[in-house]
């Protein structure tokens, strides 16, 4: 019991700090680095709380996909992250009133959690028991009860990948693509002209090599 | 291993055939090439919207709950499903003829249209908050996709941006009301949210957040005030038909999903969601009525228009009964044809092969275009709420339930803004109608077959829906009575 909180409480104060670091940071780049190490830590409360399965998908997905993007993304771009940040002291207030409420709200809702706990009956999907791990739990539920929701996300990334097509590809015209099919059936001929070249006269201009 | 019994698709068939159809479609562009295919796409979407019409017309207005409790279909799915599909294969046929000449057809943009419909389709059939807000993202993000479709115009590009910005906003506090509903309630379901929350005294201050964020989430979808600073801005940018089809199908398809919300799992609450809706409908009245007012580009008229109209079938919404939303289902079908009919006028606003948006380049049209000004005339009057034209029974139907509820003031506000507005409305006709005709002379004559036909429908329907409500009334009747059974 005493490791699983000591455990807790690194993890969460290394996420809460990290956190802060990645709006603090100076360099866009530490702060994606911050970034990393808080979806990790959160990663690892995932694993105290025995849901595994939400951990490794942080990783993966977040970790190894979405920030390794974000860092391209920052390298690549040319971004004054100063500047950006200049107007930060400006709208610091109106930012912390929202931040405070949330904050509320998010205190409000557990405290009242606490107080009914009578809609623990009503949960959608509740845990069935410690037999089953908790990805196979969720397999079980995504492609039969959730089978909907599952497909009608297909869908929208369906058309977020379309969309993407649809605002950005620009046909080039003067860039030479790859026609499988055309290079695989040119023909020796087409390409290769076998020229008698008599000693000492070399190749006459019409008869170039293509 | 156990398989699981796979759930009843017959329900769910006009949403799978037209997703299916999409798809079928996009790869038939694709192979095609560029050129040849958005002709051919476009016109081929229109038929399976009206194939998609007729497989929901002929479901039965049975309550049917599939797919896990996460869709149903019953006979106000039915009403507002048909409103949504005729709305989009009117704004498609609008496009085609338009996307050509500006040079930005594509076989994507009906691909776009198609998917963005089936979402329509899955937020009027949401039973569960995940199936509401899924089916509020597909369409939503194919809405942002064809907003910025001119992608060469900087205004087009800037109108997209602004609305998946300010959507995406919107998606979150949506997301954060049905978060905390699902903390205090347990359960996403509507059928379980019902059953849970009726049986409450009191509900908790939590739960109330939640529907308010939830309140939120959908009035920025429907553009009520406060959450309509996208609507102008949007409504000017994008490409016109796109502006024509943002304002009738995605209007419908939230407003009936906010119907279906607010008086299926919280109809308890009723007391508690009401004010906020009587403040929003009064709120997007008086604005509507007022900012229009000044306008002088027809996009931004309109899009304030649509402010208002959204707010008077609010009226319905507060008023919480069978009566109310009977108001709401007639007030979008009517709210259907004029907008599609105005914009069909719209579309033809072009001098030397290019758009005109101003409304002083109306002026004169009854002399230079008799048969488009005197459409244009039927509109208008409809929009301002003159009878004998179908824009006066929408209204009447909305102020007869609110004063059934006893909500006089607010019928008496929307009596009074609707005056008002009716001066801008009819500022056109008289522009059209007593004016010298505009300095650029007239509009182009080759307005195209389609767009004319449109044109003639809608009129017709407008003008003479005094005649023979029957049909729309009795469906929207029954339509509101499956949402309050017993």
């Amino acid at each position: 019991m005493i490791v699983q909180a000591i455990c807790f409480y690194i993890f969460s104060a290394i996420a809460v700090a990290s956190g802060v670091m990645v709006i603090a940071a100076r360099n866009p780049v530490h702060s994606v680095l911050f970034l990393i190490l808080a979806f990790f830590n959160a990663a690892g409360l995932f694993v105290l709380m025995g849901a595994e399965f939400l951990a490794m998908i942080l990783v993966i997905v977040y970790v190894g996909a979405v920030a390794v993007l974000f860092l391209f993304v920052v390298m690549m771009l040319d971004i004054d992250f100063a500047q950006l940040r200049s107007g930060a002291v400006r709208y610091l207030p109106i930012g912390a009133t929202v931040g405070i409420i949330l904050a509320v709200e998010l205190v409000l809702m557990f405290a009242a959690w606490v107080f009914a706990p009578e809609v623990g009956q009503a949960l959608a999907a509740p845990m069935p028991g410690a037999h089953v791990t908790n990805t196979a739990a969720l397999g079980d539920l995504l492609y039969t009860k959730y089978v909907y929701a599952f497909q009608a996300a297909g869908i929208i990334l369906l058309i977020a990948m379309i969309g993407a097509i649809v605002l950005t590809l620009r046909h080039k015209p003067d860039v030479r693509r790859q026609k499988i099919g055309v290079q695989v059936s040119r023909r020796r001929t087409e390409t290769i002209a076998l020229v008698k070249v008599k000693a000492r006269e070399g190749i006459g201009e019409e008869e170039g090599v293509r | 291993m156990p398989i699981a019994p796979l759930p009843n698709l017959l329900a769910a068939l006009p949403e799978i055939f037209l997703a299916v159809a999409a798809m079928a479609l996009l790869i038939l562009g694709v192979f095609q090439g560029e050129a040849r295919a958005a002709k051919e796409v476009s016109w081929l979407s229109v038929v399976v919207l009206v194939v998609a019409i007729f497989m929901v017309g002929a479901q039965n207005g049975v309550r049917h709950v599939t797919l896990a409790g996460m869709f149903i279909t019953d006979g106000y799915s039915i009403f507002a499903k048909i409103l949504v599909l005729i709305g989009s294969a009117f704004s498609l046929i609008l496009s085609i003829r338009y996307n050509e000449r500006e040079n930005i057809s594509r076989f994507e943009f009906p691909v776009l249209v198609l998917l963005s419909t089936t979402g329509m389709l899955m937020m009027i059939s949401a039973n569960d908050l995940l199936a509401l807000y899924l089916g509020l993202e597909l369409q939503s993000l194919a809405l942002y996709i064809v907003a910025s479709f001119d992608r060469d115009s900087a205004r087009s590009s800037e109108a997209g941006l602004k609305y998946f910005v300010l959507g995406a906003l919107a998606s979150g506090m949506m997301l954060f009301g049905i978060s905390m509903i699902y903390g205090f309630a347990g359960s996403t379901g509507f059928d379980t949210l019902a059953a849970h929350l009726g049986g409450q005294a009191t509900p908790s201050a939590g739960l109330v957040v939640g529907i308010v964020f939830l309140i939120v989430g959908m009035a920025f979808k429907i553009s009520a005030v406060p959450f309509h600073m996208w609507t102008p801005d949007v409504y000017e940018g994008a490409p016109t038909p796109v502006t024509a089809f943002f304002s009738v199908a995605p209007k419908i398809a939230a407003m009936a999903l906010f119907v279906r919300v607010m008086v299926g799992p919280f109809h308890t609450l009723l007391f508690e969601w009401r004010q906020v809706i009587w403040a929003i409908a009064v709120a997007s009245m008086i604005l509507g009525a007022l900012a229009a007012i000044n306008q002088r580009n027809i996009k931004r008229l309109m899009a304030y228009s649509s402010i208002g109209h959204m707010g008077y079938a609010l009226i319905g919404l507060a008023a919480g009964n069978a009566i109310g939303v009977r108001g709401v289902l007639i007030y979008l079908a009517i709210y259907l044809f004029m907008n599609v009919g105005t914009f069909a006028v719209i579309l033809s606003m072009r001098r030397g092969g290019k758009m005109v948006e101003g409304i002083e380049d109306l002026a004169g049209l009854s002399r230079t275009q008799p048969a488009m000004a005197l459409a244009l005339g039927i509109f208008m009057f409809s929009l301002a709420g003159i009878p004998p034209m179908a824009g006066f029974f929408a209204k009447l139907y909305v102020f007869m339930a609110a004063i059934d509820s006893g909500l006089n003031v607010l019928a008496v506000i929307g009596v009074v803004t609707s005056v008002v507005s009716a001066y801008y409305y009819v500022r056109i006709v008289k522009l059209m109608y007593f004016d010298e005709p505009a300095a650029g002379g007239a509009f182009d004559r080759h307005i195209g077959v389609e767009v004319n036909a449109v044109l003639m429908v809608a009129s017709i329907i407008i003008m003479f829906f005094f005649l023979y409500p029957a049909p729309v009334v009795a469906g929207a009747e029954a339509a509101s009575a499956a949402l309050f059974p017993g």
